[in-house]
Order: C-alpha cells, then structure tokens, then sequence
C-alpha cells in the first residue's frame, strides 16, 4: 500500500488517445425469455411459473428485465431493489440456479440463447414472488455480536492500528449482508439453525480486528453445535459473493482461531 | 390499524437516523422506522471520504474547512452552521474511529487521510489531505458501523415501514408583541407495512426525518430507485416550508449512460478528466486546483466540453476519466470497488483504459429548513417543538448552493448527534400531544385513490417522462426557456396522474402501490424544484442560468422558501408561496468563486 505523503506525478496537460477512448458504439439490443417463479398466497395456495419474451440492451442487467416485466406488463411481480449497482445488498436471487445479485448480472454475460430462470433465495420463508423473509439471517447475524467490543479507556484521540492489522480483516469489511452466500449453502438449506457464512464473516470481521476485545466470546459462539463445524467447505459461499468476499477462507480461519486459542 | 406511542421515532435508516438512534436510544424510548432494510440505504452508496481537520498528514485546522465549505456553496451556506460542522468533523470521525470504523490508516497508525474536490490549505492556496476514508467504500463502512452499533445499543427498528404521512396539530399563539399565529406541533407520524398493508399510527413527543434525498426525479442519478424525496414531500404537504430546492449537485463522474458513481477519490487519488482531444480540459476551467475543483465547477465544464464537440464516443456525448497514469496496486488500494464498476457495467479496464463519464443527478442541498439544533422551522425562525431533520432531507444550512464532496458523510454523522440528542431531550421534558381525530384517514385516503384508480396511466410511463424532461430541462445548464418548458410538463403528469391505475390489488408486498405514491412524492418535488429554479434568476453553484450567468448577490443572496398553499401564486404555478430568508453571515465576506 503506498504511504499517504506519495506523490502521483503530474499527468500530461495533453496526451494522444490510443482511440476514440473507452467502449461505446451502437449497444446491441436482443431477445430474452425470462422464467420467474411466482409465488403469493393472496392468488394461490402453490408457487407457479411465468414466462415473458422481453427485448433487452447490452447493458442491461437481468434487474433490467425484471423492471421491464414489472413496469410494462405486470405490476404485480414483486422483488427487492434499492442501489442498482450492487452495494446495498437488497436484490439477492437465484439466477438460472445461481445466487447473484438481479443487478449486478448482465444479461449479455449470461446465455441468452437459453430461457433465462430467476428464483428467490433458498433456505429463508418466500414471502411473495423474489421476497423472502430475511429475520433470520440477521437474527444469526445479531448472535455473533457484530460491533466492536473495547474494553479499555477511550482514548482522547483515535486508537491506533498499522495498515497491517487493518488489511487483516479487510476482506470481511466488504460484506453487504445480501445473504447470497447463506442461502447457496447446502447445510444451511437442510438446517436453519445453522449460522450460515454471512454471520461467520461478519464475526471474522471482528475477530481478527487488533482493536476488538470480545474475539473469544465470538468464538464460543461459533463453536457451538450450530457453528463453524457445520461447514463442509463447499465453497459455494465464495462463487455466490457478489463483493468477491473469500467466504470459505475466511470460515476456515475461524475454525483454526477456536483450534488456536485456548477458549 | 395500531397505535404505538415511542418517546422518539426517527424515520429512515441511513447514516443520519441511525447516528440519531444511537443517541437517542439511549436516552429515551426510540423507535426507526425505514422503508428498506437498514443496511439496504443509499448511505452505503458514498464512497470517497468524509472530511475532518484531523491534520493527520498534514496541517490543517476546521477554520479552513468552514471557508472551503461557505466558498464550496458559492456563500449560501449559513457560516455558523458551517462553523459548527466543522469543527465538529474531528469528534465525528473520532466516535466512528471507536465505534469501530475500519479507516485506512497512516503508517503510524493514525486515521489516513486524502485530498477532495475544493478542500484546501489556508483559504484557497492547495489542495489537502481532510477526507478520511476506508478505500473507497467510506459510506458502506459507515452505514455497517452504525448499523452495529445500533444491535450493540439495542435499537428497536420497524423494517419496511413506509411512513406516508406527519401528524401535527395547530394550535394559535399570542406572541408578546400580541400578535397571533399558528404554532405547529408534533404528535406522531403514519406508516404503512408494507409486508402485510397494515397501516400503523405512532404517537410520539418527537420525530426525527432522516429519510435522504430525491435523485430519482432525474433520469440520470447516482441515486437508489427508493429516493423518491418522501420525508421532504410530506413534510411539505403538511405545510413545513422547503428551503433551497433548486440546487441539486450533478456529480461529475457518472458512469457514461448509467449514472453510477465512480467517487471524487479517484481524482483525489491522481486521476484526471480529458475531452476528446486528449486535453485535461480543466486547466482552462480552474487553472490552480484542475481537476479537484467542487462539482458544479466541474460537471458544468465537462458538459461545456460535450457541448462545444469536445465529447468522446460515437455520440461524443461524454468525457473520459483517465487513470492510466496510476499504478495498479495504487488503483487496487484505493479505488477498488469503482474501477470494478467500471469493469462490470461497462467493460472497461481502467488500468489501460480512461473510463467513460458524464454528470449525473447526485445531491439535494435543499429540504426542510432546520437550524444548527437540527429543530425543523415552520417560517424563518419559529420552531415546530418536537420536530427534527437532519442528513440530505434537511437543509441547515451547511452545503449553500453546492456541497463539497464527503461533507454528506459529515453532515449526516454531525446533524444526526445532534438531532438524536435532541429530541430525547425535548422527549424527556415534554407531553405527548393529542393526536388528530382519525389520524389515519389521510393516509387511508391516499392509499384508496391509487388502489382503486382506473385511469389507466401508467406509473413507470409518468416517472419515465418526469426523468426525461428533468434531464433535458433541468440539468447542470438552465434557462427560463427550459424551466418552464419542464414546469409545463409536470403540470402535464400531475394532472395525468390523477389517473393512476395499478395492477397489483393485494396487501402483500405491495410495491406497485408504494411506487405509485412515490410517484406522486416525485412529482411534488419536481415542481416545487422547478418553480424555486425559475424564481432565482441568477447564477450561483448548482444553478446555473444560461439567461443569468452571473451571480447576483444584490437580488438573490437569499435562500428560497417554498410552501404548500392552497391561495397562493408563485411564478404562474398556482400552490405554492414563495418566501425569502436571510442567510448567515459570521466571518466570510462574499467574494468571486475562483480556483
């Protein structure tokens, strides 16, 4: 990492640009078939299946299409968005069976040739259409105490870290609680209680944090029957994250501290 | 429907409602309610840093930081709000640096810091290092921390509660000088839940709006599809006045056609703006600072550049963000989450490649009118007890007509202290007041109209024409001619959305009814937007008047006070009064905007 006293050089006032710059041109526009599976209990007992054929650009998303559905056809379709860039974390989905986030899946990286099927999340209550019920991944998520714990005074100024502690945990920072990466783990679809790998990385987050004092108590709880040790290291987690988070690493280094520490 | 009665309720989950939870909830009985889930809010979004006169890596003191922030908002910045911000920024930074703010740090250790757009050295000489920072997630990391400090504390949230409407009573007043008027007081607010359609009423002795901006008026925004200016709409229907609506921020760096926000930081970090020839083009536009000039400066060069043909692409519609120049690892440390932007959205590889950009639809500095306590004012100066704003819905005012970038992040932590701690103390001391008879039956009524309309308008067809003619009209360049050409649109799909019709009847997660409201919030605010843009016949930071280049301090160093009434005029828009209020002059005489 460079020091905060580097200088970047002054840049040229005028450069040649190798080309117009950047990417650009006619965006190609093509045909989709998106498969949403539907479910309500206000209109049906069961889930059902719909179908639509939807023009879509290349740089169009697959929360594109499903905007698309929703704002031209059918209103009911029901899903959760916010940010459309893939930092809130809202839009979590099964697309064609894998877990990503609607809006950061662009359609043209997909096979568009093939029916393309969305689906909610697996593991956690469906609530209607791409909702689930997200209460208990976040109970497991409260469970593991996700905040700082310091237990010495508070300094006038700010506690001190070198940049080393601080890229200890960098990785498990960049969790947006989407719940991708639980709800594509095959022991948390056949258990509930398991904690699942968000909360595992959020507790990671913290105990390889130099600051934070409750690292221990973090790892009792993770030792428990529901902990760590359900995980068989399928590395699911990982391919689901959509901030590229090592999920399965960052478990593993979880159950080597509870090996490590004397608890 | 149910009845809750909370000491404090504070609506919305962002960086402002939940730094107020933490305070508040201590204090007194505290709810939040929030549309989304807490960490879904756009808070998570800010990326590049929030500034403090840490003088961590180089002197630095907040005197400095309130100049830089009076020039940054061309003058119409209230000085002693700036004074208060800014002094406050070091314990601000600080309390998150011990909440457990992962910043990225010094080499000794201590909270790093980086340059920004208008933040300098001693009145104007250089730029300096204040934006404290984690990479360039500095809002996510914000968003998390508060949001864990909030399970630390214990704060009681009600997830995917729409709050549609503020409860207040009238009451008449004798002021000593006998005069009489109208005192408005808070008595709760209501809420729609939106997994089951319920509607709840909360009785509460205070109430804190924190519920963010309105990007989504504009078609082109760095904003999430849910800023749709609720809190800043019922506020006003409710007969608080909004302040200062016709300035927005266009961010100068948005992802070419999409909108996405690729920070200041990566400008702060060496990058650098060039036109199609290869120019950095802002040497002629701020010959001292470049490229890290306040945005309006910029984005209205770089749509000077576009429009003088200087664009780049097919089209030549947008300018290029060029970090060639920088060492990978360097992007790879400070800039990650970005240029994977860039890379995901539109294949470009900024180690190789300048990226794509072009302003888009970023900031409101306007919204309910509060002083430095965070109270919200019901004219100039009369407070409306128990009622608090604080973070983009409110207006100070500490961004004038231009915000400098990471003083969002700032204000929301600053504000948010502040209100949080105040309205559990006004709580603590003050009486419920009586709620309204049928408090729910404006909200009811509001919900009936769009549920049973069968006008077949369609909703995403008036937000898209809404978005549409903003750009076009309303953009970093405005005339009379564009304003009313806009107004005339609105006029248009205010009346055609008395038509609304949706298709979704159920009570289930029922967004294509929450969006037809917030349809109806987007258009309120547009209007109230336009009419303040055509009123200000001057040039002054964010507004820009193609009819009215120049600042006109003589006529318009005054901030804009819009309110809904029914009897009044204001620029042929019948609706709305128009007042003026003085601003706060402390230390800082106006002068000429230069970098």
């Amino acid at each position: 990492m460079s020091t905060p006293t580097q200088e970047v050089a002054e840049p040229a006032s005028k450069i040649d640009l190798a080309e117009a710059g950047g990417s650009g041109g006619e965006i190609p526009s093509f045909d989709i078939t998106l498969k949403v599976r539907r479910y309500d209990p206000e209109r049906a007992e069961d889930a059902w299946w719909d179908e639509w054929t939807l023009t879509m650009y290349g740089t169009d998303r697959v929360l594109d299409a499903l905007h698309k559905v929703k704002w031209e056809i059918d209103g009911s379709l029901t899903f959760r968005r916010s940010c459309a860039h893939g930092i809130c974390g809202s839009d979590a989905m099964r697309i064609n069976g894998r877990n990503r986030l609607a809006c950061k899946a662009l359609l043209k990286d997909l096979d568009t040739s093939k029916t393309i099927t969305v689906e909610a999340i697996k593991g956690l209550p469906i609530e209607k259409d791409l909702i689930v019920d997200m209460e208990p991944f976040f109970q497991s998520y409260r469970e593991i105490m996700p905040f700082l714990v310091n237990n010495s005074p508070e300094p006038t100024a700010e506690r001190h870290q070198s940049p080393e502690d601080r890229e200890r945990f960098d990785d498990t920072t960049k969790c947006i609680l989407c719940a991708a990466c639980t709800s594509s783990c095959p022991v948390f679809w056949t258990d509930g209680q398991y904690f699942g790998p968000a909360a595992i990385v959020n507790a990671h987050r913290f105990i390889f944090d130099s600051r934070d004092d409750a690292g221990d108590m973090r790892l009792e709880v993770l030792n428990d029957r529901e902990g760590v040790w359900r995980c068989r290291t399928t590395f699911n987690c990982s391919d689901a994250c959509p901030r590229g988070i090592e999920v399965t690493k960052a478990i593993q280094e979880v159950k080597t501290a509870i090996l490590t520490r004397s608890l | 429907m149910q009845v809750h009665k909370y000491d404090v309720l504070i609506v919305g989950a962002g960086g402002a409602g939940m730094r107020a939870a933490i305070e508040s909830g201590q204090r007194a009985h505290t709810a939040v309610l929030t549309k989304l889930y807490p960490t879904r809010s756009h808070t998570g979004a800010a990326q590049g840093g929030m500034c403090a006169a840490l003088a961590n890596v180089e002197e630095d003191n907040w005197e400095w930081h309130t100049f830089d922030t009076v020039k940054g908002g061309d003058y119409l910045v209230d000085q002693d709000a700036a004074e208060v911000m800014a002094k406050e920024a070091i314990d601000a930074v600080l309390d998150l640096e011990k909440m457990g703010l992962p910043f990225n740090r010094t080499p000794e250790g201590k909270i790093d810091q980086r340059r920004f757009g208008g933040h300098t050295r001693d009145h104007g000489k250089a730029a300096v290092r204040r934006a404290c920072y984690a990479a360039d997630r500095t809002g996510h990391m914000i968003l998390q921390t508060l949001y864990q400090n909030c399970v630390k504390h214990n704060v009681e949230f009600f997830n995917e509660y729409y709050v549609l409407d503020l409860l207040t009573v009238d009451e008449e007043v004798t002021a000593e000088d006998g005069t009489t008027y109208t005192q408005k007081k808070t008595a709760g607010v209501v809420s729609y839940d939106l997994a089951n359609g319920e509607i709840h009423v909360f009785q509460a002795k205070s109430v804190v709006f924190a519920s963010g901006g309105l990007g989504k008026i504009f078609k082109t925004t760095s904003n999430a599809h849910t800023l749709t200016g609720d809190g800043m709409a019922i506020a006003y229907r409710r007969g608080i006045p909004l302040e200062d609506m016709e300035f927005v921020q266009f961010h100068p760096t948005g992802l070419a056609g999409l909108g996405i926000l690729l920070s200041e930081a990566a400008r702060g970090e060496g990058g650098i703006l060039r036109n199609s020839e290869g120019e950095r083009f802002m040497e002629r536009y701020a010959p001292t600072i470049k490229d890290l000039a306040p945005r309006d400066i910029v984005a209205r060069s770089m749509a000077n550049e576009v429009r003088e043909g200087r664009g780049c692409g097919p089209n030549k519609d947008y300018v290029l963000l060029d970090l060639t120049h920088l060492e990978p690892e360097h992007i790879d440390a400070k800039l990650p989450d970005i240029t994977e932007f860039a890379r995901t959205y539109l294949g470009v590889e900024p180690y190789t490649e300048p990226v794509p950009v072009f302003p888009t639809c970023h900031y409101a500095m306007g919204g309910i009118p509060t002083n430095v306590e965070a109270e919200v004012l019901q004219d100039n100066d009369t407070v409306v007890p128990g009622l608090y704003a604080a973070g983009e819905v409110a207006c100070v005012s500490v961004h004038g007509s231009n915000r400098l970038g990471t003083n969002s992040l700032l204000d929301i932590n600053v504000f948010g202290k502040r209100a949080g701690i105040a309205a559990a103390e006004y709580a603590n001391s003050a009486e419920f007041v009586e709620l309204p008879e049928n408090p729910a039956a404006y909200t009811e009524q509001l919900l009936n109209v769009v549920r049973d309309g069968q006008g077949g308008e369609r909703v995403a067809t008036l937000r898209a024409e809404l978005q549409e003619t903003m750009d076009a009209n309303m953009q970093v360049f405005r005339s009379e001619q564009t304003i009313k050409e806009a107004l005339a649109k609105i006029e248009e799909l205010r009346q055609r959305y008395q038509n609304v019709q949706i298709q979704d009847k159920g009570k289930r997660f029922n967004l294509d009814l929450l969006e037809a409201v917030e349809l109806g919030f987007l258009l309120d605010m547009a209007e109230v937007m336009t009419v303040a843009a055509l009123h200000r016949q001057e040039s002054r930071g964010g507004h820009y008047r193609e009819d009215f280049p120049d600042r006109d301090d003589d006529n318009f160093m005054l901030h804009s006070m819009l309110f809904n009434d029914p009897e009044a005029e204001t620029e042929g828009t019948k609706g709305i009064r128009f007042e003026t209020k003085p601003v706060v002059f402390t230390r800082y005489e106006p002068m000429e905007r230069k970098y």
